[in-house]
């Protein structure tokens, strides 16, 4: 193999699992450090710099950090990641003065933003304290979309939701709430802004046409149900409730349920479990407050006595799962009928845009979704982009965020009359962390604590209102094993192949034996050959140029690394080091500073 | 040296050995000293080899006397019996431990000061006596624990740090071993653990003495420009005579191999090792060739590496003195004792 380009910003990158996983690239492992620090205040920034909302996306992120974290595949569970971001902004204290602030010049540029959800707000975010006139239309009497409508209080408060918005709201963005936009030819027409941005999400939840669908009225659709309770339109509902679909939404209505007196709620799946859309998490929340998940059963038709929903007939299936992992059809051996009073449909969402005229130069594909350019946001027609769901269906809240960012530099790159296909690069500074002979800036000791369980509210306690917040939050002493459980990924080990004397200490002493010296080969023979079985292709082969006294080369696999750099400490010529990879993230705000730069230069 | 101990955190797909144990349970403390001191890595060879051979911790003994390369036995199998001795008295307390019971695997870790000064005489006698131990000599050729004064190992003209190039005959080990009638002697060094291991399995498994000299450069004292042991030095000069593999009980030999230039060797226990020569001209079982082999290509400034004498005929310690099976830690009182009667009876016999 060829030495490996550490100097390629995506290398180190991608041995900070965490990070690369997000799809905005929180620094997670420093905002641990930081709160390993109790520096909390600089831990929410650093935290908001990327996600924008850490108080909201520490109490409800999907994570795609805590599957990738590294500890996960040294034992069993990740680093709480995610609750570990909701302990930063508890104790964030005042920190007002670094949050965004209005501009202090308007720059004459005005921007529409359709719908108040996380990605029209992480667009006004970057774009408003940059001098940009923003406005943003929503639909509903409410800000904050998706997130106040489908997620309910008792995961996310609505203080908590508030706060955060309006920090972006205080920048000077014009909100027009109740203000649905009717048509986007007219908007377009009026040619009132410079660009338009749609974040409307994927407000249609599925619908399940199967006989009796249109004889009840007690048959509703997820994420319509949800938003009506949290309008406080609906207030309650029957005491045998079955949920259809095992999503995250099905999770967030069962829990509801039992909080506007369900006593029985089921939630049936089609399929096995394995095979459940909703993540482990929410499975486990929602099973220890009792709700029972029945697996196998397809919904068949719903059963209605005297034109009153009385219960719903499902085929009982029976599947076969392929070596791969994969299931088949499934074959139906029987049917039964339960009893209820309410169903709700959770069984996915599809996208909308009954108010988006065909002719105007916005295309769509075949699912109704609009074709949109992933690296630019923008669609067919120039000034019009979209994020977050709008864009490429149901994903999550960290997406959006992170689609807003992207669709910021587009945005004011087409507004200053730049090329928005010529993106700012990512960029990577290392920077060594030894302090002493045996001193590192990190904490490298190995914390061997499993992670910290989440205290929830009593389970008496928590069902007597909606409002009531179940988790606690971490205690102290739980943050401080926690923090203590992050490898530090981001503290990379670092190889001068030059300084290396071959004397075997770093080999020696690597607890999880990812090192190796030996000739050089191809990736895959080279992969047979290491100290350590190395099958997890995903992760990297760190290879160094040649050693001075063989000619052989240093191998590291960056699958089990735990950073605790020993390697570094037993290197007696300093060959090995560890340097911390910050990476460099491009945003809209990094651009008008160049942009000044440039102008004054 | 680190502060903080060596991760208790072991690869999910570690290799386990026939006992269920992964080479992380046969580690010891954590080592104190310097960074990239050669006998590290020597450690990290005796661990590896303890750990293929699926020694049971409580049955091993690992024995030393003063230096640093005496602190080793500190780092390697936490679990199992040990004893450092006073400076150079390591192979009488072997002596002692191994005529009580003779069911431990014994393994003396020494230097080159321990071994070849202070502790010379204590070292030709127990090859005289055939202990029945893996005796390693960590060889730097300086007193790296008082700062790196040469040490009876070091080569004519090799220089020191800050001084003059020593001017005296080194003491060689292995010549020396030969030459007293050591039956299983080889030299490697610590930087190529692919050679070490398997001498090091291979005299822990050998019936007598097994005296496995190994180049152990001292990375603060003695790894400069100049210096014949340093590992720039040891890899340019390093001249691999012999190969072994040791293949386990009730393993088939499987490669096929070239009669000339492999010898196969049964050990008691239905092992065998594998004697490849890497030099068809070196012979390790004439001790006269040997000898010969091994003074030309030192004075060509070579360093002659592999097993260089293997003799499986000698007999050990306790079949020389034609002692009972059992260890006499394991035999009662009354049979190791003679009854004050019995003594009557002797007495009387020279009187």
């Amino acid at each position: 193999m060829k030495p490996t380009d550490t100097s390629n910003p995506d290398y180190f990158h991608k041995v900070v699992d965490c990070q690369w996983a997000c799809p905005a690239h929180t620094d997670v492992p420093l905002y641990i450090r930081l709160i390993a620090q109790g520096k909390f205040g600089e831990a929410y920034l650093e935290n908001r710099k990327s996600n924008v909302f850490p108080a909201i996306l520490g109490r409800v992120c999907d994570r795609p950090c805590e599957p990738a974290c590294r500890r996960g595949r040294v034992e069993e569970k990740p680093v709480a990641i995610c609750r570990l971001k909701r302990v930063a902004a508890d104790n964030r204290g005042d920190i007002s003065e670094h949050l965004p602030k209005p501009p202090v010049a308007e720059n004459g540029k005005k921007i529409a933003l359709i719908g108040c959800g996380c990605a029209s707000l992480a667009v006004a975010n970057d774009l408003r304290p940059m001098g940009y006139s923003v406005t943003i239309f929503e639909a509903l009497p409410a800000t904050g979309g998706l997130m106040r409508t489908n997620i309910p209080r008792f995961r996310l408060p609505p203080e908590v939701l508030d706060e955060e918005i309006q920090t972006i709201l205080d920048t000077g963005v014009d909100l027009k709430l109740n203000h649905p936009i009717e048509s986007m030819k007219a908007l377009l027409d009026s040619k009132e802004f410079d660009a338009v941005f749609v974040g409307t999400g994927a407000p249609r939840g599925k619908n399940l046409e199967i006989p009796g669908r249109y004889d009840s009225d007690r048959i509703h659709i997820g994420i319509e149900w949800l938003e009506s309770v949290a309008f406080e339109h609906i207030e309650t509902i029957g005491e045998r409730v079955l949920i259809i679909g095992v999503g995250n939404t099905a999770m967030d209505c069962c829990r509801t349920s039992l909080r506007l007196g369900a006593k029985d709620v089921k939630v049936m799946a089609r399929k096995p479990r394995g095979f459940f859309k909703a993540s482990d998490w929410e499975l486990e929340d929602a099973e220890e407050e009792n709700v029972e998940i029945l697996v196998n059963h397809s919904p068949k038709s719903f059963v209605i006595e005297d034109g009153k929903l009385t219960g719903m007939t499902f085929e009982l299936m029976e599947y076969q799962v392929d070596d791969n992992g994969r299931i088949d059809r499934g074959t139906v051996v029987g049917e039964t009928v339960i009893p209820c009073d309410d169903v709700i449909l959770a069984i996915g969402q599809d996208n909308a845009f009954p108010w988006i005229e065909r002719d105007i130069g916005i295309e769509f594909d075949q699912w109704d979704c609009p074709v949109v350019d992933e690296k630019t946001m923008m669609c067919g027609r120039d000034g019009v982009f979209f994020g977050g769901d709008a864009a490429f269906g149901p994903k999550n809240i960290i997406w959006a965020v992170a689609h807003g960012h992207e669709a910021a530099i587009s945005i004011h790159r087409y507004c200053q009359g730049l090329d928005i296909e010529d993106r700012p690069p990512r960029g990577v500074t290392l920077s060594s962390q030894k302090m002493g002979m045996h001193e590192w800036s990190y904490s490298n000791y190995y914390e061997g604590a499993e992670r910290r369980i989440m205290p929830h509210v009593d389970l008496k306690e928590r069902f007597k209102n909606l409002d009531i917040e179940v988790e606690l939050g971490f205690t102290a002493e739980q943050v401080a094993k926690e923090v203590e459980r992050c490898l530090n990924c981001d503290i990379q080990t670092v190889f001068t192949d030059k300084l290396c004397i071959e004397c075997d200490a770093c080999l020696d002493v690597c607890p999880v034996d990812c090192l190796t010296i030996t000739e050089n080969g191809e990736e895959a023979d080279l992969r047979t050959r290491l100290r350590a079985p190395a099958p997890n292709h995903e992760q990297a082969l760190y290879v160094s140029g040649e050693l001075p006294h063989t000619r052989r080369v240093m191998v590291k696999d960056e699958d089990l690394c735990v950073h605790c750099g020993l390697c570094a400490e037993r290197c007696p010529t300093g060959a090995w080091d560890m340097q911390r990879s910050a990476i460099r993230l491009p945003y809209a705000s990094d651009e008008s500073e160049s942009a000044a730069t440039d102008t004054a230069a | 040296m680190s502060y903080i101990p060596k991760p208790k955190v072991t690869h999910p797909r570690a290799a386990r050995n026939a006992l269920g144990l992964t080479s992380r349970d046969y580690e010891g403390a954590v080592s104190t000293l310097c960074a990239g001191c050669g006998h590290d890595s020597v450690t990290a060879a005796i661990v590896q080899s303890v750990f293929e051979l699926d020694v049971e911790p409580h049955k091993l003994a690992k024995m030393s006397g003063i230096g640093c390369s005496s602190k080793t036995p500190a780092y390697f199998v936490s679990q199992s019996h040990g004893f450092n001795s006073v400076h150079g008295r390591m192979p009488s307390v072997t002596t002692g431990a191994y005529a009580a019971n003779a069911d431990l695997m014994y393994i003396g870790v020494s230097g080159d000061g321990d071994s070849l000064s202070i502790g010379v005489g204590q070292f030709v006698h127990a090859i005289r006596r055939n202990l029945n131990m893996c005796y390693i000599i960590e060889n730097n050729g300086v007193y790296g624990l008082t700062k790196g004064q040469f040490s009876a190992s070091a080569d004519i003209g090799s220089k020191p740090k800050k001084g003059l190039p020593n001017q005296q005959e080194p003491i060689d080990p292995v010549s020396t071993a030969i030459s007293l009638g050591a039956s299983y002697v080889a030299r490697s060094f610590s930087g190529d653990k692919e050679q070490l291991v398997p001498l090091i399995k291979g005299a822990l498994l050998h019936p007598g003495f097994a005296l496995v000299d190994v180049i152990s450069p001292c990375v603060t004292f003695n790894d400069h420009e100049g210096s014949t042991k340093s590992y720039e030095h040891t890899r340019q000069f390093y001249h691999h005579v012999t190969d072994i593999d040791y293949i386990p009980p009730a393993k088939e030999i499987v490669a096929e191999y070239d009669k000339g230039a492999v010898m196969p060797v049964e050990l008691h226990d239905g092992s065998r090792i594998l004697l490849r020569k890497v030099d068809d001209r070196y012979d390790p079982t004439s001790r006269a060739a040997a000898f010969k082999y091994l003074r030309e290509h030192f004075n060509a400034g070579e360093i002659t590496t592999g097993l260089l004498y293997f003799d499986e005929q000698r007999k050990e310690m306790h079949e020389l003195m034609g002692n009972v099976e059992v260890p006499f830690a394991e035999l009662p009182l009354d049979s190791l004792r003679p009854p004050s009667g019995e003594l009557q009876n002797i007495l009387s016999k020279y009187r």
